[in-house]
Protein backbone atom coordinates (compact mmCIF):
# COMPACT_ATOMS: atom_id res chain seq x y z
CA UNK A 1 0.00 0.00 0.00
CA UNK A 2 3.02 2.29 0.28
CA UNK A 3 2.68 3.23 -3.38
CA UNK A 4 -0.95 4.20 -2.80
CA UNK A 5 -0.16 6.35 0.22
CA UNK A 6 1.48 9.24 -1.62
CA UNK A 7 -1.36 9.71 -4.16
CA UNK A 8 -3.88 9.47 -1.33
CA UNK A 9 -2.16 12.23 0.62
CA UNK A 10 -1.89 14.29 -2.58
CA UNK A 11 -5.64 14.07 -3.23
CA UNK A 12 -6.41 14.95 0.39
CA UNK A 13 -4.16 18.01 -0.02
CA UNK A 14 -6.01 18.91 -3.23
CA UNK A 15 -9.33 18.68 -1.39
CA UNK A 16 -8.03 20.91 1.39
CA UNK A 17 -6.64 23.56 -1.01
CA UNK A 18 -10.00 25.09 -2.03
CA UNK A 19 -11.37 24.59 1.48
CA UNK A 20 -8.69 27.02 2.63
CA UNK A 21 -8.51 29.09 -0.56
CA UNK A 22 -12.24 29.75 -0.80
CA UNK A 23 -13.55 28.82 2.63
CA UNK A 24 -10.96 30.72 4.66
CA UNK A 25 -9.43 33.42 2.47
CA UNK A 26 -12.21 33.95 -0.10
CA UNK A 27 -10.27 33.56 -3.34
CA UNK A 28 -13.50 32.99 -5.27
CA UNK A 29 -12.22 34.51 -8.50
CA UNK A 30 -9.04 32.44 -8.46
CA UNK A 31 -10.82 29.13 -7.90
CA UNK A 32 -13.94 29.98 -9.89
CA UNK A 33 -12.43 31.62 -12.98
CA UNK A 34 -8.63 31.60 -13.26
CA UNK A 35 -7.99 27.98 -12.33
CA UNK A 36 -10.74 26.62 -14.65
CA UNK A 37 -9.49 28.68 -17.62
CA UNK A 38 -5.86 27.67 -17.02
CA UNK A 39 -6.95 24.05 -16.67
CA UNK A 40 -8.92 24.18 -19.93
CA UNK A 41 -5.96 25.75 -21.73
CA UNK A 42 -3.51 23.15 -20.42
CA UNK A 43 -5.95 20.38 -21.26
CA UNK A 44 -6.46 21.41 -24.88
CA UNK A 45 -2.86 22.44 -25.60
CA UNK A 46 -1.43 19.40 -23.84
CA UNK A 47 -3.83 17.02 -25.51
CA UNK A 48 -3.14 18.35 -29.01
CA UNK A 49 0.63 18.47 -28.47
CA UNK A 50 0.62 14.89 -27.22
CA UNK A 51 -1.35 13.62 -30.21
CA UNK A 52 0.80 15.57 -32.68
CA UNK A 53 3.90 14.19 -30.98
CA UNK A 54 2.58 10.66 -31.39
CA UNK A 55 1.74 11.49 -34.99
CA UNK A 56 5.38 12.29 -35.76
CA UNK A 57 6.41 8.72 -34.95
CA UNK A 58 6.79 6.81 -38.20
CA UNK A 59 4.87 3.57 -38.59
CA UNK A 60 7.00 1.80 -41.19
CA UNK A 61 4.92 -1.34 -41.41
CA UNK A 62 1.64 -2.75 -40.19
CA UNK A 63 1.77 -4.09 -36.64
CA UNK A 64 -1.83 -4.91 -35.72
CA UNK A 65 -2.31 -7.50 -33.01
CA UNK A 66 -4.73 -9.94 -34.52
CA UNK A 67 -6.57 -12.93 -33.16
CA UNK A 68 -8.57 -14.23 -36.09
CA UNK A 69 -8.09 -15.82 -39.49
CA UNK A 70 -6.10 -13.59 -41.80
CA UNK A 71 -7.49 -12.88 -45.26
CA UNK A 72 -6.23 -15.77 -47.34
CA UNK A 73 -7.48 -18.11 -50.05
CA UNK A 74 -11.20 -17.81 -50.74
CA UNK A 75 -12.19 -21.00 -48.92
CA UNK A 76 -10.75 -19.81 -45.61
CA UNK A 77 -13.32 -17.79 -43.70
CA UNK A 78 -11.75 -14.38 -43.14
CA UNK A 79 -12.26 -12.93 -39.68
CA UNK A 80 -13.03 -9.34 -40.72
CA UNK A 81 -13.19 -7.70 -37.30
CA UNK A 82 -10.32 -9.56 -35.66
CA UNK A 83 -8.03 -9.33 -38.66
CA UNK A 84 -9.12 -6.35 -40.78
CA UNK A 85 -7.61 -5.66 -44.18
CA UNK A 86 -9.65 -2.66 -45.34
CA UNK A 87 -10.39 0.75 -43.85
CA UNK A 88 -14.04 -0.09 -43.19
CA UNK A 89 -13.08 -3.27 -41.35
CA UNK A 90 -10.60 -1.28 -39.24
CA UNK A 91 -13.34 1.22 -38.40
CA UNK A 92 -15.58 -1.65 -37.33
CA UNK A 93 -12.84 -3.07 -35.15
CA UNK A 94 -12.00 0.32 -33.63
CA UNK A 95 -15.65 1.04 -32.95
CA UNK A 96 -16.07 -2.18 -30.98
CA UNK A 97 -12.80 -1.52 -29.19
CA UNK A 98 -13.61 2.06 -28.18
CA UNK A 99 -17.27 1.57 -27.36
CA UNK A 100 -17.35 -1.96 -25.93
CA UNK A 101 -13.71 -2.69 -24.95
CA UNK A 102 -13.63 -5.83 -27.09
CA UNK A 103 -10.01 -6.66 -26.28
CA UNK A 104 -10.71 -6.56 -22.53
CA UNK A 105 -13.65 -8.87 -23.12
CA UNK A 106 -11.18 -11.43 -24.38
CA UNK A 107 -9.22 -11.27 -21.13
CA UNK A 108 -8.07 -14.73 -20.01
CA UNK A 109 -6.77 -16.01 -16.72
CA UNK A 110 -4.41 -18.96 -16.49
CA UNK A 111 -5.04 -21.33 -13.61
CA UNK A 112 -3.40 -24.57 -12.53
CA UNK A 113 -6.15 -27.11 -12.06
CA UNK A 114 -5.78 -30.70 -10.96
CA UNK A 115 -2.08 -31.34 -11.28
CA UNK A 116 0.45 -30.00 -13.74
CA UNK A 117 -2.09 -28.72 -16.18
CA UNK A 118 -2.68 -25.06 -16.96
CA UNK A 119 -6.18 -23.99 -17.91
CA UNK A 120 -7.07 -20.66 -19.47
CA UNK A 121 -10.49 -19.49 -18.42
CA UNK A 122 -12.33 -16.28 -19.28
CA UNK A 123 -12.40 -13.47 -16.71
CA UNK A 124 -15.00 -10.90 -17.57
CA UNK A 125 -15.16 -8.88 -14.38
CA UNK A 126 -12.41 -6.42 -15.32
CA UNK A 127 -14.16 -5.84 -18.65
CA UNK A 128 -17.53 -5.45 -16.91
CA UNK A 129 -16.46 -2.93 -14.27
CA UNK A 130 -14.19 -1.02 -16.65
CA UNK A 131 -17.05 -0.70 -19.12
CA UNK A 132 -19.43 0.34 -16.33
CA UNK A 133 -16.99 2.93 -15.04
CA UNK A 134 -16.20 4.45 -18.45
CA UNK A 135 -19.79 4.62 -19.64
CA UNK A 136 -21.01 6.13 -16.37
CA UNK A 137 -18.20 8.67 -16.47
CA UNK A 138 -19.09 9.60 -20.04
CA UNK A 139 -22.80 9.97 -19.28
CA UNK A 140 -22.06 12.08 -16.19
CA UNK A 141 -19.71 14.25 -18.24
CA UNK A 142 -22.38 14.63 -20.91
CA UNK A 143 -25.12 15.40 -18.38
CA UNK A 144 -23.09 18.36 -17.10
CA UNK A 145 -23.92 20.12 -20.37
CA UNK A 146 -27.18 21.16 -18.72
CA UNK A 147 -25.11 23.64 -16.72
CA UNK A 148 -23.30 25.01 -19.78
CA UNK A 149 -26.15 25.48 -22.23
CA UNK A 150 -29.28 27.61 -22.20
CA UNK A 151 -31.69 26.43 -23.50
CA UNK A 152 -30.63 22.89 -22.68
CA UNK A 153 -30.58 20.60 -25.74
CA UNK A 154 -33.27 17.93 -25.74
CA UNK A 155 -30.78 15.09 -25.87
CA UNK A 156 -29.16 16.23 -22.61
CA UNK A 157 -32.54 16.42 -20.92
CA UNK A 158 -33.42 13.00 -22.29
CA UNK A 159 -30.25 11.41 -20.90
CA UNK A 160 -30.88 13.14 -17.57
CA UNK A 161 -34.42 11.74 -17.37
CA UNK A 162 -33.31 8.20 -18.21
CA UNK A 163 -30.51 8.43 -15.68
CA UNK A 164 -32.83 9.51 -12.87
CA UNK A 165 -35.83 7.44 -13.94
CA UNK A 166 -36.30 5.53 -10.70
CA UNK A 167 -37.01 8.77 -8.81
CA UNK A 168 -35.38 7.48 -5.66
CA UNK A 169 -34.94 10.32 -3.14
CA UNK A 170 -35.20 14.04 -3.82
CA UNK A 171 -33.39 15.11 -5.93
CA UNK A 172 -33.58 11.76 -7.74
CA UNK A 173 -30.44 9.63 -7.56
CA UNK A 174 -28.67 9.17 -10.88
CA UNK A 175 -27.95 5.55 -11.78
CA UNK A 176 -24.64 6.60 -13.31
CA UNK A 177 -23.51 8.11 -9.99
CA UNK A 178 -23.88 4.71 -8.37
CA UNK A 179 -22.38 2.94 -11.40
CA UNK A 180 -19.34 5.22 -11.39
CA UNK A 181 -18.68 4.66 -7.70
CA UNK A 182 -19.16 0.90 -7.98
CA UNK A 183 -17.00 0.69 -11.10
CA UNK A 184 -14.12 2.74 -9.76
CA UNK A 185 -14.22 0.99 -6.39
CA UNK A 186 -13.79 -2.34 -8.17
CA UNK A 187 -10.98 -0.95 -10.33
CA UNK A 188 -9.27 0.24 -7.15
CA UNK A 189 -9.84 -3.03 -5.27
CA UNK A 190 -8.38 -4.92 -8.23
CA UNK A 191 -5.11 -3.05 -7.76
CA UNK A 192 -5.09 -3.77 -4.04
CA UNK A 193 -6.33 -7.35 -3.94
CA UNK A 194 -4.84 -9.07 -7.01
CA UNK A 195 -1.16 -9.62 -6.06
CA UNK A 196 0.20 -9.38 -9.60
CA UNK A 197 -1.66 -6.15 -10.36
CA UNK A 198 -0.69 -4.75 -6.97
CA UNK A 199 2.96 -5.45 -7.73
CA UNK A 200 2.65 -3.58 -11.03
CA UNK A 201 0.70 -0.60 -9.70
CA UNK A 202 2.48 2.70 -9.39
CA UNK A 203 1.54 5.99 -7.73
CA UNK A 204 0.48 7.22 -11.18
CA UNK A 205 -2.08 4.41 -11.24
CA UNK A 206 -3.53 5.23 -7.85
CA UNK A 207 -3.58 9.02 -8.24
CA UNK A 208 -6.24 9.22 -10.99
CA UNK A 209 -8.34 6.66 -9.14
CA UNK A 210 -8.30 8.69 -5.93
CA UNK A 211 -8.82 11.92 -7.83
CA UNK A 212 -11.87 10.59 -9.67
CA UNK A 213 -13.24 9.10 -6.44
CA UNK A 214 -12.78 12.58 -4.92
CA UNK A 215 -14.62 14.21 -7.82
CA UNK A 216 -17.47 11.70 -7.62
CA UNK A 217 -17.82 12.02 -3.85
CA UNK A 218 -17.77 15.84 -3.83
CA UNK A 219 -20.22 15.90 -6.73
CA UNK A 220 -22.61 13.54 -5.02
CA UNK A 221 -22.28 15.36 -1.69
CA UNK A 222 -23.16 18.57 -3.50
CA UNK A 223 -26.27 17.06 -5.04
CA UNK A 224 -27.58 14.93 -2.22
CA UNK A 225 -26.18 16.23 1.08
CA UNK A 226 -24.43 19.63 1.34
CA UNK A 227 -26.58 21.31 -1.23
CA UNK A 228 -25.64 24.40 -3.27
CA UNK A 229 -27.70 26.91 -5.22
CA UNK A 230 -27.72 25.31 -8.67
CA UNK A 231 -28.97 28.52 -10.31
CA UNK A 232 -25.81 30.35 -9.23
CA UNK A 233 -23.66 27.43 -10.31
CA UNK A 234 -25.19 27.57 -13.75
CA UNK A 235 -24.77 31.35 -13.85
CA UNK A 236 -21.04 30.88 -13.22
CA UNK A 237 -20.76 28.01 -15.73
CA UNK A 238 -22.55 29.98 -18.46
CA UNK A 239 -20.44 33.08 -17.83
CA UNK A 240 -17.28 30.98 -18.12
CA UNK A 241 -18.53 29.41 -21.36
CA UNK A 242 -19.34 32.87 -22.76
CA UNK A 243 -15.90 34.26 -21.83
CA UNK A 244 -17.44 36.93 -19.60
CA UNK A 245 -16.65 35.42 -16.21
CA UNK A 246 -18.72 36.57 -13.27
CA UNK A 247 -18.64 34.82 -9.91
CA UNK A 248 -22.02 34.95 -8.14
CA UNK A 249 -21.88 35.34 -4.37
CA UNK A 250 -22.82 32.53 -2.07
CA UNK A 251 -22.04 29.26 -3.86
CA UNK A 252 -20.92 26.77 -1.20
CA UNK A 253 -17.30 25.73 -0.73
CA UNK A 254 -18.19 22.16 -1.69
CA UNK A 255 -18.77 23.41 -5.25
CA UNK A 256 -15.29 24.93 -5.44
CA UNK A 257 -13.80 21.71 -4.11
CA UNK A 258 -15.54 19.72 -6.83
CA UNK A 259 -14.52 22.24 -9.50
CA UNK A 260 -10.91 22.35 -8.31
CA UNK A 261 -10.55 18.56 -8.41
CA UNK A 262 -12.00 18.55 -11.94
CA UNK A 263 -9.51 21.26 -12.95
CA UNK A 264 -6.63 19.22 -11.53
CA UNK A 265 -7.86 16.20 -13.47
CA UNK A 266 -7.97 18.27 -16.68
CA UNK A 267 -4.47 19.65 -16.11
CA UNK A 268 -3.07 16.24 -15.21
CA UNK A 269 -4.82 14.54 -18.11
CA UNK A 270 -2.45 15.18 -21.07
CA UNK A 271 0.62 14.08 -19.10
CA UNK A 272 -0.75 10.88 -17.65
CA UNK A 273 -2.07 7.43 -18.44
CA UNK A 274 -5.46 9.08 -18.85
CA UNK A 275 -4.33 10.06 -22.34
CA UNK A 276 -5.57 6.64 -23.40
CA UNK A 277 -8.63 8.69 -24.36
CA UNK A 278 -6.64 9.89 -27.36
CA UNK A 279 -4.23 6.98 -27.37
CA UNK A 280 -6.82 4.33 -28.09
CA UNK A 281 -7.37 5.93 -31.49
CA UNK A 282 -3.62 6.23 -32.08
CA UNK A 283 -2.53 2.72 -31.13
CA UNK A 284 -0.97 1.07 -34.18
CA UNK A 285 -1.73 -2.42 -32.88
CA UNK A 286 -5.44 -1.59 -33.28
CA UNK A 287 -5.84 1.04 -35.96
CA UNK A 288 -3.82 -0.52 -38.78
CA UNK A 289 -5.16 -2.89 -41.38
CA UNK A 290 -3.34 -6.19 -41.57
CA UNK A 291 -2.38 -5.75 -45.25
CA UNK A 292 1.37 -6.20 -44.98
CA UNK A 293 1.44 -8.51 -47.98
CA UNK A 294 -1.43 -6.97 -49.95
CA UNK A 295 -0.14 -3.38 -50.16
CA UNK A 296 3.48 -2.29 -50.50
CA UNK A 297 4.45 -0.24 -47.44
CA UNK A 298 7.53 1.88 -47.84
CA UNK A 299 9.55 2.67 -44.77
CA UNK A 300 9.35 6.47 -44.41
CA UNK A 301 12.86 6.73 -42.97
CA UNK A 302 14.57 4.74 -45.71
CA UNK A 303 17.65 6.70 -46.87
CA UNK A 304 17.86 7.75 -50.50
CA UNK A 305 19.88 5.01 -52.21
CA UNK A 306 21.72 5.77 -55.45
CA UNK A 307 20.74 2.94 -57.80
CA UNK A 308 22.51 1.79 -60.94
CA UNK A 309 20.12 -0.53 -62.80
CA UNK A 310 21.07 -2.74 -65.73
CA UNK A 311 19.54 -0.41 -68.32
CA UNK A 312 21.84 2.42 -67.26
CA UNK A 313 24.84 0.07 -67.09
CA UNK A 314 24.11 -1.12 -70.59
CA UNK A 315 23.82 2.50 -71.83
CA UNK A 316 27.23 3.16 -70.33
CA UNK A 317 29.01 0.18 -71.93
CA UNK A 318 26.87 -0.41 -75.04
CA UNK A 319 29.64 0.43 -77.52
CA UNK A 320 32.08 -1.93 -75.87
CA UNK A 321 29.49 -4.67 -75.55
CA UNK A 322 28.62 -4.41 -79.23
CA UNK A 323 32.31 -4.33 -80.25
CA UNK A 324 32.92 -7.52 -78.26
CA UNK A 325 29.85 -9.16 -79.85
CA UNK A 326 27.96 -9.54 -76.57
CA UNK A 327 24.15 -9.47 -77.00
CA UNK A 328 22.44 -6.33 -75.66
CA UNK A 329 18.82 -5.47 -74.85
CA UNK A 330 18.74 -2.29 -76.93
CA UNK A 331 20.76 -1.90 -80.07
CA UNK A 332 21.35 1.80 -79.40
CA UNK B 1 3.62 14.02 -39.07
CA UNK B 2 2.49 10.76 -40.62
CA UNK B 3 -1.17 10.17 -41.57
CA UNK B 4 -1.63 13.85 -40.83
CA UNK B 5 -4.99 14.06 -42.60
CA UNK B 6 -6.57 11.49 -40.31
CA UNK B 7 -4.91 12.83 -37.16
CA UNK B 8 -5.93 16.43 -37.85
CA UNK B 9 -9.49 15.33 -38.62
CA UNK B 10 -9.53 13.46 -35.30
CA UNK B 11 -8.20 16.48 -33.43
CA UNK B 12 -10.81 18.74 -35.03
CA UNK B 13 -13.55 16.35 -33.88
CA UNK B 14 -12.00 16.26 -30.40
CA UNK B 15 -11.81 20.05 -30.17
CA UNK B 16 -15.34 20.42 -31.54
CA UNK B 17 -16.84 18.01 -29.01
CA UNK B 18 -15.00 19.43 -26.02
CA UNK B 19 -15.77 23.06 -26.85
CA UNK B 20 -19.52 22.58 -27.28
CA UNK B 21 -20.24 24.89 -24.28
CA UNK B 22 -18.18 27.70 -25.84
CA UNK B 23 -19.67 27.19 -29.28
CA UNK B 24 -23.25 27.04 -28.09
CA UNK B 25 -23.07 30.20 -25.99
CA UNK B 26 -21.37 32.27 -28.71
CA UNK B 27 -19.97 34.76 -26.25
CA UNK B 28 -23.19 35.74 -24.52
CA UNK B 29 -24.42 34.01 -21.39
CA UNK B 30 -28.19 33.67 -21.05
CA UNK B 31 -29.28 35.70 -18.01
CA UNK B 32 -30.39 33.84 -14.89
CA UNK B 33 -34.15 33.80 -14.27
CA UNK B 34 -35.86 36.62 -12.39
CA UNK B 35 -38.62 35.42 -10.15
CA UNK B 36 -41.99 36.96 -9.39
CA UNK B 37 -43.28 36.60 -5.84
CA UNK B 38 -46.54 37.98 -4.52
CA UNK B 39 -45.30 38.74 -1.01
CA UNK B 40 -48.05 38.16 1.45
CA UNK B 41 -45.84 36.75 4.17
CA UNK B 42 -42.68 38.52 5.38
CA UNK B 43 -40.49 35.44 5.17
CA UNK B 44 -40.62 32.01 3.63
CA UNK B 45 -40.85 28.79 5.63
CA UNK B 46 -37.10 28.73 6.25
CA UNK B 47 -34.32 31.19 5.39
CA UNK B 48 -33.67 32.13 1.77
CA UNK B 49 -30.46 30.11 1.33
CA UNK B 50 -32.09 26.97 2.65
CA UNK B 51 -35.17 27.48 0.49
CA UNK B 52 -33.10 28.06 -2.63
CA UNK B 53 -30.90 25.02 -2.17
CA UNK B 54 -33.14 22.54 -0.39
CA UNK B 55 -36.82 23.40 -0.92
CA UNK B 56 -37.29 20.06 -2.64
CA UNK B 57 -36.16 18.21 0.49
CA UNK B 58 -38.59 20.22 2.59
CA UNK B 59 -41.45 19.59 0.18
CA UNK B 60 -40.63 15.90 0.15
CA UNK B 61 -40.71 15.77 3.96
CA UNK B 62 -43.95 17.71 3.95
CA UNK B 63 -45.51 15.26 1.56
CA UNK B 64 -44.53 12.33 3.79
CA UNK B 65 -45.71 14.16 6.93
CA UNK B 66 -49.04 15.21 5.49
CA UNK B 67 -49.99 12.28 3.32
CA UNK B 68 -48.39 9.33 5.06
CA UNK B 69 -48.40 10.38 8.72
CA UNK B 70 -51.25 12.89 8.74
CA UNK B 71 -49.19 15.61 10.44
CA UNK B 72 -50.13 19.02 9.13
CA UNK B 73 -48.00 21.11 11.46
CA UNK B 74 -44.44 22.18 10.73
CA UNK B 75 -42.31 24.09 13.18
CA UNK B 76 -39.55 26.00 11.46
CA UNK B 77 -36.09 26.97 12.70
CA UNK B 78 -37.39 30.08 14.39
CA UNK B 79 -40.10 28.13 16.19
CA UNK B 80 -42.91 29.43 14.06
CA UNK B 81 -45.82 27.07 13.41
CA UNK B 82 -46.68 26.59 9.75
CA UNK B 83 -49.50 24.64 8.14
CA UNK B 84 -48.18 21.93 5.85
CA UNK B 85 -49.69 22.20 2.38
CA UNK B 86 -48.36 23.04 -1.04
CA UNK B 87 -51.47 24.66 -2.42
CA UNK B 88 -52.61 26.25 0.83
CA UNK B 89 -49.26 27.49 2.16
CA UNK B 90 -46.65 27.72 -0.61
CA UNK B 91 -48.85 28.89 -3.44
CA UNK B 92 -50.21 31.77 -1.33
CA UNK B 93 -47.09 33.79 -2.14
CA UNK B 94 -45.63 31.78 -4.99
CA UNK B 95 -48.88 31.84 -6.85
CA UNK B 96 -47.53 32.07 -10.35
CA UNK B 97 -46.16 28.68 -11.30
CA UNK B 98 -44.98 29.80 -14.73
CA UNK B 99 -43.17 32.84 -13.32
CA UNK B 100 -41.81 31.22 -10.20
CA UNK B 101 -41.39 27.44 -10.22
CA UNK B 102 -40.96 26.83 -13.91
CA UNK B 103 -38.38 29.52 -14.61
CA UNK B 104 -35.66 28.10 -12.38
CA UNK B 105 -36.63 24.52 -13.10
CA UNK B 106 -36.31 25.14 -16.82
CA UNK B 107 -33.01 26.99 -16.30
CA UNK B 108 -31.56 24.13 -14.25
CA UNK B 109 -33.26 21.54 -16.45
CA UNK B 110 -35.12 19.75 -13.69
CA UNK B 111 -38.68 18.51 -13.95
CA UNK B 112 -40.13 17.85 -10.52
CA UNK B 113 -43.18 15.61 -10.34
CA UNK B 114 -45.15 17.88 -7.96
CA UNK B 115 -47.70 18.58 -10.64
CA UNK B 116 -48.43 14.93 -11.33
CA UNK B 117 -50.81 15.18 -8.34
CA UNK B 118 -51.19 18.87 -7.55
CA UNK B 119 -53.03 21.42 -9.61
CA UNK B 120 -51.15 24.56 -10.44
CA UNK B 121 -53.23 27.70 -9.91
CA UNK B 122 -53.55 28.19 -13.66
CA UNK B 123 -54.55 24.59 -14.14
CA UNK B 124 -57.15 24.98 -11.42
CA UNK B 125 -58.74 27.95 -13.18
CA UNK B 126 -58.87 26.07 -16.44
CA UNK B 127 -60.39 23.09 -14.69
CA UNK B 128 -63.01 25.28 -13.03
CA UNK B 129 -63.97 26.96 -16.30
CA UNK B 130 -64.45 23.69 -18.15
CA UNK B 131 -66.31 21.99 -15.29
CA UNK B 132 -69.72 23.12 -16.42
CA UNK B 133 -69.35 21.51 -19.77
CA UNK B 134 -69.10 17.94 -18.50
Amino acid sequence: MDRAALPFVAVIALVITPLIGVGAISLHYLFGVIVPYVAALIFFAGFIMKVVNWGTSPVPFRIPTTCGQQKSLPWFKHSKLENPVTGIQVIGRMFLEVVFFRSLFRNLKPEIRGGPRIVYGPTKWLWFFALMFHWCFFIIFFRHLRLFTEPVPGVVTFVDRIDSMFQICIPPIYLTDLGLLLGITCLFLRRVIVPQVRYLSLPSDYFPLFLIIGIAVTGMLMRYVIRVDIIKVKELALSLAAFSPKVPQGIGVIFYTHLFLVCVLAMYFPFSKLMHLGGVFMSPTRNLANNNRIVRHINPWNPKVKLHPYEEWEDEFRDKLLDAGIPVEKKG
Amino acid sequence: MYDSGKIIAGLVIFAGLFTVPFIMNRGTAAPPPKLKIVSKAKACVEDTHYMRTSHMKLLNEWRDDALRDGHRLYINNKGKKIHIGLQITCLKCHSDKADFCDKCHAYADVRPYCWDCHFSPEGRKKWASTEGHF
